[in-house]
């Protein structure tokens, strides 16, 4: 019963291929808003406006503790409740950038705080604004101890990509998900999922490590 | 922090006797130590003074407030005739805003003990970084800058270099001119030789050398040096306690120290030697 059927295996390997480029293109768009909202995050942290910097690290701490799960059902479906009304994807960009800009902007603050505080001091004695500071100095220091963090997150938010299925995007899982019960055979579709998923991930964190030996390269560092 | 408005103080210094840095009764405590006591201070238009003595005696401190690093909690400071610290409004003078800092902070330049220089950058960009970005200066002026005062500092060889391929010496040398690109007033040296190897200390006091024969810097020195305090000052400080305990020509306080205190001082530092 358990038999692997090559010529079925080889029947959905289009289908899963597309649904390759959704998983590819969910990650890679979620990442892109986490790495800029969550250096946002991060910087609202250390405004010097108490409020601010409060009401964002509670934020931060209340999606950090929740599912990811649960704030793609709450926007997908609470959204609509009060006005709000998104496609799949676009709740599922929002909630996965945002879980992950949260998860970034620690990593973020970890960088930032890593820069000797003799770099703000020579900053401050060439009279720079805090936004020069952050722009020309802090920030380019700052990415290079962060890179492996961020590398770890990058390849984090594509293995939950899977949890947009759950809301209809069109993934892997999802496409996995729909061909089993098309034909009432898991056991291929399912295998290479896994085989796909390992087949970017193993590569990804190489490739990482070695984009952040040429950025301390670049750098100087 | 707790900084107040203060009543008393002129709005402006003006006059032919004017001071181009002056503390007036400056406090500054970290809760209950108090590391400058009523500090009273004027520094004459290029007048290189040197501050000396024991650590913890506020020396660095001086130079920070300068810089507006740290804030003062009492008195007042004045650069070229202006309240910097503080700014006037309705007649009175109340603790400066950022605004205010920033069009003051650009009299002062300064370097630092462990150079601080950016490690991202080259030389040269170092050099060119304030010029460009805060000054608004062309790329190609604030280069003809940079590499004039590279040249200055003996380091116009290695202006291609990042800080990571330099010496302790080198590094210095690119700080001091990473400085004066900013064309500052004011220049405030503190400890530029205390994390050096003894044999490249010479090439750091040679450039500060140079600076006080050939330009009309105002400069205030924090050295653990005293040799080289005695020949290039116009006037050393010995502070203790948060006070200046002793002031003069080199020469007399060096040569003929009046106080039991700076006697002392002097004496033990002359035995480490």
């Amino acid at each position: 019963m358990f038999q692997w059927r090559w010529e079925f295996a080889w029947e959905i390997t289009p289908r899963l291929i597309q649904a390759t480029g959704n998983t590819l293109i969910a990650a890679g768009a979620g990442y892109a808003i986490a790495v800029v909202l969550g250096l946002a995050l991060a910087l609202a942290q250390r405004s010097p406006y108490r409020p601010l910097t409060f009401a964002v690290r509670e934020f931060v701490e209340f999606i950090r503790s929740t599912p990811l799960i649960l704030q793609i059902f709450f926007v997908f479906y609470v959204g609509p409740q009060i006005g709000v009304r998104l496609s799949p994807w676009t709740s599922g960009m929002i909630a996965i950038g945002l879980h992950y800009a949260c998860y970034l902007s620690e990593v973020y603050r970890g960088g930032i705080e890593s820069v000797p505080k003799g770099q703000w001091e020579a900053a401050t004695a060439l009279n720079m604004t805090t936004l020069q500071k952050y722009r020309r100095v802090i920030i380019p220091q700052a990415i290079p101890p962060a890179l492996a963090g961020m590398g770890n997150y990058l390849v984090g938010i594509f293995k939950d990509t899977p949890m947009l299925s759950v809301i209809g995007v069109a993934e892997l899982i999802h496409t996995a998900n729909a061909i089993g019960s098309e034909h009432y055979r898991f056991l291929e579709p399912y295998t290479m999922v896994g085989v796909i998923f390992l087949a970017i991930s193993l590569p990804a964190a190489g490739l990482i490590r070695l984009f952040e030996g040429y950025v301390r390269r670049k750098l100087g560092l | 922090m707790n900084m107040q408005d203060v009543t008393g103080f002129p709005l402006e210094l003006a006059g032919n006797d004017m001071p181009m840095v002056s503390f007036r009764q400056v406090h500054k405590a970290y809760g209950p130590l108090v590391v400058l006591d009523d500090l009273d201070l004027d520094v004459a238009p290029g007048e290189m003074v040197s501050i000396i003595g024991p650590s913890g005696s506020g020396k660095t401190t001086v130079l920070r407030m300068l810089m507006t690093l740290e804030q003062i909690n009492g008195g007042c400071i004045y650069v070229d005739g202006k309240p910097l610290t503080h700014m006037p409004r309705n007649g009175d003078l109340v603790p400066a805003n950022q605004r205010h800092l920033r069009k003051r902070r650009a009299d002062i330049g300064m370097c630092f003990q462990h150079f601080n220089l950016f490690p991202h950058m080259t030389a040269l960009e170092n050099c060119m970084e304030g010029p460009v970005q805060v000054l608004g200066l062309s790329k190609a002026e604030a280069r003809d800058r940079s590499e004039e005062l590279l040249e200055m500092v003996g380091m116009i060889e290695k202006k291609d270099q990042h800080p990571s391929r330099l010496s302790g010496g080198q590094q210095q040398r690119v700080a001091i001119a990473r400085a004066l690109a900013m064309r500052p007033k004011v220049m405030l040296f503190d400890e530029v030789t205390s994390a050096l190897d003894p044999e490249v200390i010479g090439e750091v006091t040679n450039v500060i050398r140079k600076l006080v024969s050939e330009h009309n810097l105002t400069m205030l020195m924090v050295t653990h040096q005293m040799g080289f305090a005695r020949d290039i000052s116009d006037r050393v400080c010995f502070f203790f306690g948060g006070k200046i305990e002793e002031q003069g020509p080199p020469a007399e306080l060096f040569g003929n120290p009046q106080k039991e205190r700076t006697r002392q001082f002097l004496s033990a530092v002359r035995e480490a030697v």
